[in-house]
């Protein structure tokens, strides 16, 4: 009964992955209908937009960095069994300091040195942001889905002020931060408008999921995930675990901060959140933490943003539908991962 | 003159801090009950989101605040009702199904939004202005408490009834069994989820009462992710509450009168960026973690879900 042919436990792996996507996809559809709005036709044009027009495709590719970076950052957080909901903040205040520090850098460092510098203090950023919260669950046990969350808040308030106040372009008239050179932002791949970040973004995510795999810290980070009880009688050192867990997801993050301004935006305005970190979540959920599945998933989400940005303009179904879709999805994954768990309880009797 | 600044300061410091101090307490207490039954409710903002749409959306339509606090009552257990099911009865993930719901709520009604107003905008502008009823006959220097929206009063009274709920009767024993030993609440031949069940409800009934306040009484108008964070925060303040609704109470207020403070400061013609502000509630719940760290309790079967028999 528990010997399966390895196609049919294949099957059943991509069926409950899929399940969820679909059934979100067709409640979506009926939320369309219900507003008034072909959902095939729009779900056609946002895959136009999206994914088959060659603009639509390269703005995709390039919506996957930032993306796939705090995916990979999540993966260690939850293999690790810590719930860093504080990306948002971890992200932006990153990005700000990059935004800050790469003109000046700039105009005095070859570009190579100054994409290291950054990429390296937008991580130090991230980091230092998560620590207030590691250090309160790795000595009091305080439960970091409340501390990483207020953090988060705190963070983009932050970064606003500083937007505003230290680091405020007097140039111009909308506070924002000074803009970097289009010659010193990440280059693009051949004649495209994908900058390699995509490619640093993707090798990140394999490495993570190799890491937290294969490798020993690995191994205890998801001891620590399993049981922390466990973790310490098997002699790991829980409280440096968690700040180091706490330390790469939210560096992590803090590079997808730093790759997306050096990469796309180059500056940095006044309230502009992103708010990428609440939607990676369920991907990552989604993909069952592993990296390979992420890739793809990050990848159907940037499609379904890009495209529905555009649809959202041509049909006037607003973004928003696609922050229902992930809710949907989310829910449905919840669904199938309980239909699943009930099975193989059953199975095992 | 500069004694009638501060007065003025001080009573728009008090007023703001009880407007936005209110839904807070609401949102809270309801936490609180679920929290006590070992359910954390990671889903109130998005039950917050929901009542505040619902009760403005009531509102708006019937022009009676009592239609909207009504139909906010509804809209936060109707979304509570999806978090019962799924975490209480199925035994469903608590922490991914509030991601969800939240978002769901998040994106749900700010379509709803988009598609009910967005494009007759005189209409909100309208309604912005037709907030005041039961607050307009409020003189400045008057005590913040005593002249307001009866719903007010009946969040303070609220507090009151749950510390009598949670101290002298067989529902509060339960709830608080639910959360400390289940097994113990079943063995005794009371239904965990029954008793968490219901409990998940009152949340949705307290935080969906509290959103329709905020669109209400509080706003008068409805923004889309208008409640920004305060679900987040009544989730705090009930775990550093440790049971005791009279913190929540207590905490609700502080939060609301850093909320009120810019507006407090414009009064009086001091300018500080409202960012600088609105870092402060965030900043006091880390500021207070930090401190109290050590003091939070919570219950130990938070989080888990009740399987019969399970080890």
């Amino acid at each position: 009964m528990n010997q399966r042919h390895p196609l049919v436990s294949w099957l059943y792996g991509m069926v409950s992955v899929l399940l969820p996507v679909v059934l979100a996809l067709a409640v979506g559809g009926i939320l369309l209908l219900a507003l008034g709005k072909d959902p095939l036709a729009y779900y056609g044009y946002v895959v136009k937009r999206g994914l088959l027009s060659p603009t639509g495709l390269e703005a995709s590719l390039t919506r996957t960095a930032p993306l796939l970076l705090i995916a990979a950052g999540l993966i260690v957080a939850f293999r690790s069994g810590l719930w860093n909901l504080g990306v948002d903040g971890q992200l932006l205040l990153a990005a700000v300091v990059t935004a800050a520090l790469a003109p000046e850098l700039a105009s005095g460092l070859p570009s190579v040195l100054v994409i290291a510098v950054c990429f390296a203090v937008a991580m130090a950023v991230g980091a230092v942001w998560s620590l207030i919260p590691a250090l309160l669950k790795a000595q009091f046990g305080v439960n970091e889905i409340i501390s990483t969350l207020m953090m988060s808040f705190l963070g983009v308030s932050l970064a606003n002020v500083l937007i505003k106040i230290p680091f405020n372009d007097p140039l111009t008239t909308v506070p924002q931060t000074a803009t970097l050179a289009v010659e010193d932002r990440l280059s693009r791949l051949a004649d495209t408008t994908i900058h390699w970040g995509v490619l640093l973004a993707l090798a990140v995510v394999v490495v993570v999921h190799h890491a937290m795999t294969m490798t020993a810290l690995g191994m205890r980070l998801q001891i620590v995930g399993a049981n922390m009880k466990t973790a310490v009688h098997a002699g790991l050192r829980l409280r440096l675990l968690v700040v180091v867990a706490f330390a790469i997801s939210a560096g992590l993050a803090g590079l997808a901060g730093a790759v997306d301004v050096l990469g796309v935006h180059g500056t940095i305005r006044a309230d502009w959140n992103p708010a990428y970190g609440i939607v990676v979540i369920p991907l990552v959920f989604l993909a069952r933490f592993n990296g390979y599945a992420v890739i793809a998933f990050v990848f159907v989400f940037a499609v379904l943003v890009i495209g529905g940005e555009s649809a959202a303009r041509r049909l006037d179904v607003p973004t928003y539908f696609v922050l229902v879709l992930v809710g949907l999805v989310m829910l449905f994954l919840a669904v199938t991962e309980f239909l699943d768990h009930r099975r193989r309880l059953t199975a095992r009797d | 003159m500069d004694g009638l600044l501060s007065e003025a300061f001080i009573a728009s410091l008090f007023f703001g801090a009880v407007t936005a101090g209110v839904p807070l307490l609401l949102a809270g207490l309801g936490e609180q009950v679920s929290e006590k039954s070992g359910v954390l409710n990671i889903g109130l903002e998005g039950m917050m989101l929901a009542g505040a749409f619902a009760g403005f959306a009531a509102a708006y339509a019937t022009d009676s605040f009592l239609a909207g606090f009504c139909a906010g009552v509804l809209a936060g257990m109707s979304v509570a009702l999806i978090m019962a099911v799924l975490c209480v009865v199925l035994g469903m993930n608590q922490i991914v199904v509030g991601i969800a719901i939240t978002l769901g709520a998040e994106g749900v009604t700010a379509l709803l939004h988009h598609v009910l107003y967005s494009r007759s905008y005189p209409r909100l502008s309208r309604v912005e202005t037709w907030t005041i009823p039961g607050l307009a006959d409020i003189p400045y220097i008057g005590p913040a408490f005593f002249d307001r929206n009866a719903l007010i009063y009946l969040a303070f009274a609220l507090t009151f009834f749950m510390i009598w709920v949670f101290r002298r009767t067989q529902v509060g024993l339960n709830l608080q069994a639910a959360g400390d030993a289940p097994a113990a609440l079943d063995a005794a031949g009371v239904s965990v989820t029954v008793t968490r069940f219901v409990s998940v409800l009152v949340t949705g009934c307290l935080g969906g009462l509290g959103g329709a306040y905020m669109a209400t009484v509080g706003g008068g108008l409805f923004l889309p992710f208008m409640t920004g964070g305060a679900g987040f925060i009544a989730i705090v303040l009930a775990m550093l509450a440790r049971g005791n609704p009279l913190w929540v109470l207590f905490g609700a207020f502080l939060f609301g009168a850093s909320l009120a403070l810019t507006t407090a400061l414009q009064v009086v013609g001091v300018n500080i960026p409202t960012d600088v502000i609105q870092m402060l509630p965030f900043a006091m719940v880390i500021v207070v973690l930090l401190l109290f760290a050590r003091h939070s309790y919570l219950p130990p079967a938070l989080g888990l879900p009740y399987q019969r028999g399970a080890r």
